[in-house]
């Protein structure tokens, strides 16, 4: 029994350990989407956080002594110059009215081709950066970590994770609650109307794109600070795309891309344990790789329940189109 | 010469050489802030490419499988669908040709020309299963295919490491002679040549000519153009538009497909166990829309692509620079070939500005 449980535990760990970015980034492309901009960039601004951590955390680790507060600082300017980059996304999808998907597949293009360019130059043709001393490391929350299986399982965690779960709740609040979410919502369903009612749809996509880029960009950085403790071109590989599918496959909702979040962790997190036990033998491990693509595919089919996308998500808006 | 200026001046074909020009503009700018010499390293890609004829040859191979993969996005462009699924749709079509190259034995007239149409045939089911999904559950094609990519790279993974597997290799089994559509030994043979030349770029140059009948002198061809021109007209007008959308992914499908399968029997003989993407069906994407979506462009674009990406390493030995400036430049590309309207408004600067000389 005592075995059963704490393997169980470490399985719930692991998904913790594995959802969390999956869960920074498809809330991430929640925002862009909900607001009518459909972002399969979420895999390049992935690249850029993780990439943007790993070298601030460095340097401020080794140049500056940063300590224990450098992967902080790596994380914030991680989101910041997520940011940044989102804006190319939303310059070239609202302001220029490009086709969505092809300006996403360039900023995929352009964060994988520059991000290890700049690698190589900062360490001087390296392909990876230097492994990080000072990483984000797991936090013990009192009294509650101290319950048998339970308190490791889901009270010994890296920051990162309390703050992905802290946030679903938040981009909860804000999207159903507040008036900038409802604002936010009804220019990704219906954007003449929302312009009609004097909200600057422009305004609210741009937003909605610069919040995705942070989260996104905080979503890969948790993966270089917490798991590889270093950048090197395949860090990210796929991550991005499986939040984009976290995020259909959790029909556009906080709650659900959570969900979704989690059941591919745990996804993620059983293929040790299969390799562990033999049990490759009857459940091969390329097809525990597969599933999260494959439900997504059945759910938007329909097969497993319906998602309904944001009416306008894709389509460029022009003030005064009819 | 008239005429040539006009066809180089059009809009149409004025914001992709513009979008190159840009793109090649802001590696250049790239280069620079990284401490690099733009001209040294353009001119050291200029002489890796067309330096010596052995990688003049292999500029060629590196041409190949982009012109199928921008077929492939490019055919599905003109039924109004994109394509993000080359990617998947070449490794289906290599693990095709892998399949009967290495598992059948027969003579070579018949075992090759197989092994290419399974391939084919392997692509084509591959994007006919996005195209299915949009016409009868209306899926949107860019989340399947994207989804049928990580699916096919984990399915062939799956099918060389338990069924075609060299033992101990990270590889399938070599495939037999008779399957192979290779150059190499004749060359060099013949020639001392051994740049890795093979049948597949003919097929490409022939697979270009029969997208440009397809699309332009059959029914079926007007049909799919209709469709992605207006669908509700089509409809109106008695097409079948679910079955023209099933159609047209599936012969972007088999586009790709055979990369896929010229790929491995012409040139590397085994298929990868592999952790990531080869990159020429997303690299596709970049020469349909460089290409403008005809066979002519997409030749072009792909060459331009090709030589780019082969002649990187010469920018490396002769400049120094990182070659992943050159993902950098094919992404700027792209960029502003997609945000037309940044290139637009920088041109019309430049008019404006004549306007004011005047």
């Amino acid at each position: 029994m005592d075995f059963i449980f704490s393997i169980l535990s470490d399985l719930m760990h692991n998904t913790i350990v594995f959802s969390t970015a999956l869960i920074f980034a498809s809330l991430g492309g929640l925002f862009s989407e909900r607001s009518g901009v459909v972002n399969i960039a979420l895999e390049g601004l992935m690249v850029v956080g993780a990439f943007t951590s790993a070298v601030v955390t460095y340097f401020v680790d080794t140049s500056f002594g940063g300590g224990a507060l450098s992967p902080w600082i790596g994380f914030f300017a991680a989101a910041i110059v997520g940011v940044l980059f989102s804006l190319l996304h939303a310059l070239a999808s609202v302001t220029f009215k490009a086709d969505q998907v092809v300006s996403g597949v360039a900023l995929n293009f352009l964060a994988a081709g520059a991000t290890v360019y700049l690698v190589k130059i900062i360490f001087h043709g390296a392909g990876q950066t230097k492994t990080l001393q000072n990483v984000f490391t797991k936090l013990s929350i009192p009294y509650l970590s101290d319950i048998p299986y339970l308190g490791k399982a889901l009270f010994t965690a890296y920051p990162t994770s309390y703050i992905a779960f802290l946030l679903v709740g938040v981009a909860y609040y804000v999207l159903f609650k507040t008036p900038f979410g409802l604002q936010l919502r009804s220019v990704g369903e219906h954007p003449r109307a929302a312009d009609t009612m004097g909200i600057n749809v422009y305004k609210m996509r741009y937003i909605g794109v610069m919040l995705s880029g942070a989260l996104a960009a905080m979503g890969g950085a948790t993966i270089a600070l917490t798991t590889t403790s270093n950048f090197s071109h395949n860090t990210i590989s796929g991550q991005g795309f499986i939040a984009l599918a976290a995020l259909i496959f959790g029909k556009w909702h906080p709650l659900g891309a959570m969900g979704a979040a989690l059941f591919f962790g745990v996804a993620q997190a059983l293929n040790p344990l299969v390799q562990l036990f033999g049990l490759t033998k009857y459940i091969p491990v390329d097809f525990i790789y597969m599933l999260p693509y494959i439900l997504t595919i059945l759910v938007l089919a329909g097969l497993v329940g319906k998602a309904i996308a944001p009416k306008s998500v894709g389509k460029p808006y022009e003030t005064g189109s009819r | 010469m008239n005429k040539l200026v006009k066809l180089f001046t059009k809009e149409s074909s004025l914001i992709p050489l513009m979008a190159i020009l840009l793109g090649l503009l802001f590696g250049a700018l790239v280069m620079i802030m990284g401490g690099y010499n733009p001209i040294i390293a353009y001119a050291s890609l200029f002489k890796k490419v067309f330096g010596d004829l052995y990688n003049f040859g292999e500029t060629i191979r590196q041409i190949t499988p982009l012109i199928f993969t921008g077929l492939s996005v490019a055919f599905a462009f003109r039924t109004g669908l994109f394509n993000i699924g080359a990617e998947g749709q070449f490794v289906m079509g290599s693990l095709g040709a892998v399949i009967i190259g290495t598992q059948l034995s027969l003579p070579w007239y018949i075992h090759a020309p197989l092994a290419i149409l399974v391939g084919a045939l392997f692509g084509g089911i591959w994007g006919g299963i996005a195209g299915y999904l949009k016409a009868k559950r209306g899926v949107h094609e860019v989340i399947t295919t994207i989804m049928l990519n990580w699916i096919s790279l984990y399915f062939s993974n799956y099918i060389i490491a338990n069924y075609l597997r060299e033992p101990g290799q990270q590889h399938s089994e070599m495939i037999k002679p008779t399957a192979s559509i290779s150059l190499l030994n004749w060359l060099s043979e013949a020639f001392g040549y051994n740049a890795r030349l093979h049948w597949g770029t003919i097929i490409a140059l022939i697979a270009a000519f029969i997208f440009f009948i397809i699309l332009w002198k059959t029914k079926q061809g007007y049909e799919l153009r209709a469709v992605g021109f207006n669908p509700h007209a089509s409809e109106y007008a008695g097409m079948n538009v679910n079955r023209n959308i099933i159609n047209a992914m599936f012969i972007g499908g088999v586009f790709a497909g055979l990369g896929g399968a010229v790929e491995i029997l012409g040139v590397f003989n085994y298929q990868t166990i592999a952790a990531g993407f080869p990159g020429y069906g997303f690299d596709g994407i970049a020469v349909a829309l460089i290409g403008a979506n005809t066979p002519v462009g997409v030749i072009l674009a792909s060459i331009l692509f090709g030589s780019l990406t082969y002649g990187a390493p010469g920018m490396k030995f002769g400049a120094g620079v990182p070659i992943e400036v050159i993902r950098v430049v094919i992404a700027s590309v792209i960029f502003f070939v997609a945000a037309s309207g940044i290139v637009t408004y920088i041109l019309s600067l430049f008019k404006r500005k004549k306007k004011e000389v005047l």
